[in-house]
């Protein structure tokens, strides 16, 4: 056993010594540099936080003074004369978003089965389409809405709903594929033995179990639904009275919204900023509900 | 393993005794640990250790599972700095530097004891080369000369340079589980620290891998003072000089049971539960 | 939102009249899976050659130059799209410029930083703000930033930074720079969403092997946290990215729809999708034309890159990434 004070020319003991120079003497200034990097980390948290914070304090704030009976009950007046409401908009958004959800959550969730049942190259097409659809930016959904709907039959509630069941389309698809894989086989392979049929399985079993991931995701599909406006903006057509005949022009929330933004008169900017809060409390509510479901899926789960 | 570590007189812990063997110069102490506790959220992990650690000596904390003994070696660098409802009590001296002193730096601490871990952890997105520097790097040396210098007196020192000396560019990903490891041990050792602290190094290798770093720590204890946790007595009989026995009392919390000499320890210890230990009776 | 999700991995194929999953080998049964199948693939083919049927006409009258000219002006026959590119490519590049460095130090405090009480609901907090519908930030662009960039951080930058040559032309509010900072604070909860989970699963044991060789926090951060994150995080930067391209209501609310190359970062411009939502309702004959082209033109940008991203994302932080991304 050597002691190391006994091998002054050691290598081992200069290049030690080299290393706890270097160390000491740089010390301060990784550690200066250290305590300024993350400082800037925190001060860039606090810039990101910030205006996003604003955006929702201003609509609540500017949108509150606008929730009167009037706004809920009347419909939007012609530009430059006071007053008026959204009630018109409000109804063209239920009907629109309420049609593209009758239809594209039954669609969604049955691929979403036939998706997570199968798993040959077909299944793997599908799933990779839907997964493209994601992505196609939301006026070129309009655009496909205009040429599919509009062009044959004119602006319609339909044609917006049309365009918005695009999209939320691939999201519940996804959203269901993964809430039925995530139901384990053996429950499946219980009922089997226990001779139920297959389809009754389905029903009986693997629904049930799978709902509350479903409908997580339907939740978050009629959010991202509600709030797009582009595609509305090339279907709809606007109306400024109250019509629920989703046939005909209709107005909505959003597009109300983005006509209002833009005009010069304060009432029709204050009419803006209740639609938005208005959207903005329904979005958070299903966004957040969502977040609860889930929380609770998984904390069953475990 | 005939010499190793047969103590006369001189600085010891509690709980060691001497023996009437032919007197060995024994290293000078590195490290000395007094009264050391460390709990979480106010329950105790671990408690009563005192012992010193001896200069070119391989010491070997040994003990069933839940005895503390991981926790107990993290406490020696500081890697219970980061958790928040850690506390460490008692003295832990390296040298004269007072461990948890408010004026002593963690960071660099931590240049002057190294830690290798219990599965490999080389950084993935860095060539061979770059592992092994890294320490250096983060403790600001700049000169190539330097740099290249330690590395390959590190690798060498770890059995692994003539393997890699042609591929120092290579992801540290293209190396064996046990290359790996030896990695590691290079990566900490080119920091030249006083002493190395390895967390049950072999546990999560091939026996031929755990042979080969067995070897190393005995080459190597000569250059930094070795403490090694293992929950194989066994590979603590092979590698150590001396043994640091704790054992779960029954508030949940380890405790130093025994220390001494290795032969000691296994051959007559003083205390009947590392008797009952060392001869298999649990653990 | 989407859910960027993916299933277990599927098996390549597998024999015919295998049981799926749940044993529905029922015929009916899996007839009506497969006709739900079918409709929407139909609907994406539908999709596809709708846009490109539409599309075509655009490119056989004017053939393929039209898109980098200059000169808008359908009255006249001009239909240069140049001005609407460089557009889309400014207004992208202000909010990505910002949102890169921003985002990925507000993810390193949210994963690393904030104590661990504070991480769940702060996290939250940003994730939800993703869910705010975009023509919302294009009012509050409107009507609550353009007025305060009119007549305070205009003339402050101009001020500064005038020397660059890149602040010419009067303080108007609305143009390049009010557009791509409203984009910035709209991508930043995708961004900084997708960034801080793939930060957050590099592995431990590498934060502590750095540690423990002496490196202090940000040296840990900078060296191994972020390089170990590096490809998806490039993800999260290339689906920020994809979704400022395709962005049209805030953009055309506050970007002052000029149809002429912008020459100053304070300049009115245009973008793509500003462009179709402006001119759709009255565009007629080769104007039209031109707009489902231009539409073609978007949709290809949009795929490749949402595509780019999600495969970036996938294959460093796992399938359920970023789960609040658009």
């Amino acid at each position: 056993m050597t002691v190391l004070a006994d091998l002054p020319a050691d290598p081992t003991v200069e290049r030690r010594r080299a290393v706890q120079e270097a160390a000491a003497s740089s010390l301060r200034r990784r550690k200066i540099g250290s305590g300024i990097a993350l400082g800037v980390c925190w001060a860039f948290l606090a810039i990101a936080i910030v205006p996003l914070v604003a955006v929702v304090a201003y609509v609540v704030v500017k949108g509150l003074p606008a929730w009167n009976a009037a706004f809920f009950t009347q419909s939007t007046v012609p530009e430059g004369i006071p007053g008026g409401g959204v009630w018109n908009a409000i109804v063209g958004t239920i009907v629109i978003t309420g049609i593209a959800i009758a239809v594209t959550v039954p669609l969604g969730l049955v691929v979403g089965l036939f998706l997570a049942e199968s798993d040959g190259r077909a299944a793997a097409s599908l799933r990779f389409t839907a997964d493209v659809m994601t992505g196609v930016p939301s006026i070129t959904v309009g655009i496909f809405g205009y040429i599919a709907i509009v062009r044959n039959y004119g602006y319609s509630g339909l044609a917006g709903s049309f365009a918005i069941g695009f999209i939320m389309l691939p999201v519940i698809v996804r959203a269901a594929e993964t809430a039925f894989r995530g139901v384990p086989t053996s429950l499946n392979e219980a009922a089997l033995a226990l001779g139920a049929r297959k389809a009754t399985i389905a029903r009986r079993v693997v629904v049930p179990t799978a709902l509350p991931g479903v409908i997580t995701g339907v939740l978050l599909a009629v959010a991202r639904g509600l709030g797009e406006t582009a595609p509305l903006l090339l279907t709809i057509g606007g109306n400024q009275y109250l019509q629920w005949n989703p046939t005909k022009q209709m107005a909505s929330l959003p597009t109300t919204i983005y006509n209002s933004s833009s005009q010069p008169y304060a009432d029709q900017v204050q009419l803006a900023w209740g639609a938005a809060l208005l959207l903005v409390v329904v979005v958070l509510v299903l966004s957040i509900g969502s977040r609860l479901l889930a929380a609770r899926l998984r904390k069953e789960r475990r | 393993m005939t010499d190793a570590g047969i103590v006369t007189t001189g600085a010891e812990g509690g709980g060691a005794q001497s023996t009437e063997a032919p007197p060995t110069p024994t290293g000078a102490v590195v490290m000395t640990l007094d009264d050391v506790a460390v709990s979480f959220s106010g329950r105790t992990a671990v408690r009563d250790v005192t012992f010193d650690v001896h200069a070119g000596e391989v010491t070997a904390l040994i003990g069933p599972s839940g005895s503390g003994k991981t926790t107990l070696l993290r406490a020696l660098n500081r890697m219970h700095d980061t958790v928040r409802t850690a506390a460490v009590t008692g003295t832990i001296l390296l040298g004269d530097l007072d461990v948890y002193a408010p004026t002593t730096d963690p960071t660099l601490l931590r240049s002057r004891v190294g830690m290798v871990f219990q599965r490999p952890n080389p950084f993935p997105t860095m060539s061979i080369y770059e592992n092994a520097v890294a320490g250096l790097k983060f403790n600001g040396v700049r000169k190539k000369a330097l740099l290249d210098e330690a590395a390959e007196s590190a690798l060498v020192a770890a059995a692994l340079w003539d393997s890699v000396k042609d591929r120092m560019s290579a992801h540290a990903s293209t190396l064996s589980g046990g290359e790996q490891q030896r990695l590691c041990i290079a990566r900490a050792l080119a920091v030249e620290p006083e002493v190395l602290l390895m967390d049950e190094p072999t546990s999560a290798l091939d026996p031929i891998a755990t042979k080969r770093i067995e070897e190393l720590v005995v080459e190597l204890k000569e250059r930094v003072t070795i403490i090694i946790v293992t929950h194989n007595m066994q590979q603590a009989m092979r590698v150590s000089d001396r043994c640091a026995f704790l054992l779960m009392g029954d508030d949940k919390a380890g405790e130093l049971i025994e220390y001494g000499p290795t032969v000691q320890l296994f051959s007559e210890p003083s205390d009947p539960r590392t008797l009952d230990y060392v001869n298999g009776r649990f653990g | 939102m989407t859910i960027i999700e993916t299933p277990t991995p599927a098996p390549a194929s597998l024999p015919p009249g295998t049981r799926g999953r749940f044993g529905l080998s029922d015929r009916g049964f899996r007839w009506t899976l497969g006709a739900a199948a079918l409709v929407v693939a139909a609907l994406a083919a539908w999709f596809l050659v709708s846009i490109v049927l539409q599309a075509r006409p655009a490119f056989s009258t004017l053939g393929f130059s039209w898109i980098f000219q200059g000169t808008w002006d359908p009255s006249h026959g001009k239909y240069g799209l140049l001005p609407f590119i460089l557009g889309t490519l400014e207004v992208t590049a202000i909010a990505v410029v910002l949102a890169v460095p921003i985002g990925l130090g507000t993810a390193l405090a949210l994963a690393y930083l904030v104590p661990a009480r504070t991480r769940a609901g702060l996290s939250t907090t940003v994730e939800l703000l993703a869910a705010v519908p975009s023509v919302v930030y294009g009012l509050w662009g409107l009507v609550v930033l353009a007025p305060v960039f009119r007549d305070t951080v205009e003339p402050f930058l101009t001020s500064v930074l005038g020397w660059t040559g890149l602040f010419d032309g009067p303080d108007q509010g609305v143009g390049l720079l009010l557009a791509g900072v409203i984009l910035f604070v709209m991508i930043m909860p995708t961004m900084v969403a997708i960034s801080r989970d793939v930060l957050a699963v590099v592995p431990n044991e590498q934060l502590e092997g750095a540690m423990a060789l002496g490196a202090t926090r940000w040296q840990v951060l900078r060296k191994v946290v972020v390089p170990g994150a590096r490809t998806g995080l490039l993800g999260a930067f290339t689906l920020a990215t994809g979704r400022a391209l395709g962005e049209t209501v805030a953009v055309a609310l506050v970007i002052g729809n000029s149809p002429y190359i912008a020459h100053s970062i304070k300049s009115p411009a245009a973008t793509i999708p500003s462009l179709i939502v402006n001119n759709f309702g009255e565009a007629t004959g080769t104007e039209l034309a031109v707009l489902f082209a231009a539409g073609l033109v978007l949709l290809v940008i949009g795929i490749t890159v949402n595509s780019v991203a999600r495969w970036l994302v996938w294959s460093t932080a796992g399938p359920s990434a970023g789960a609040a991304a658009r």
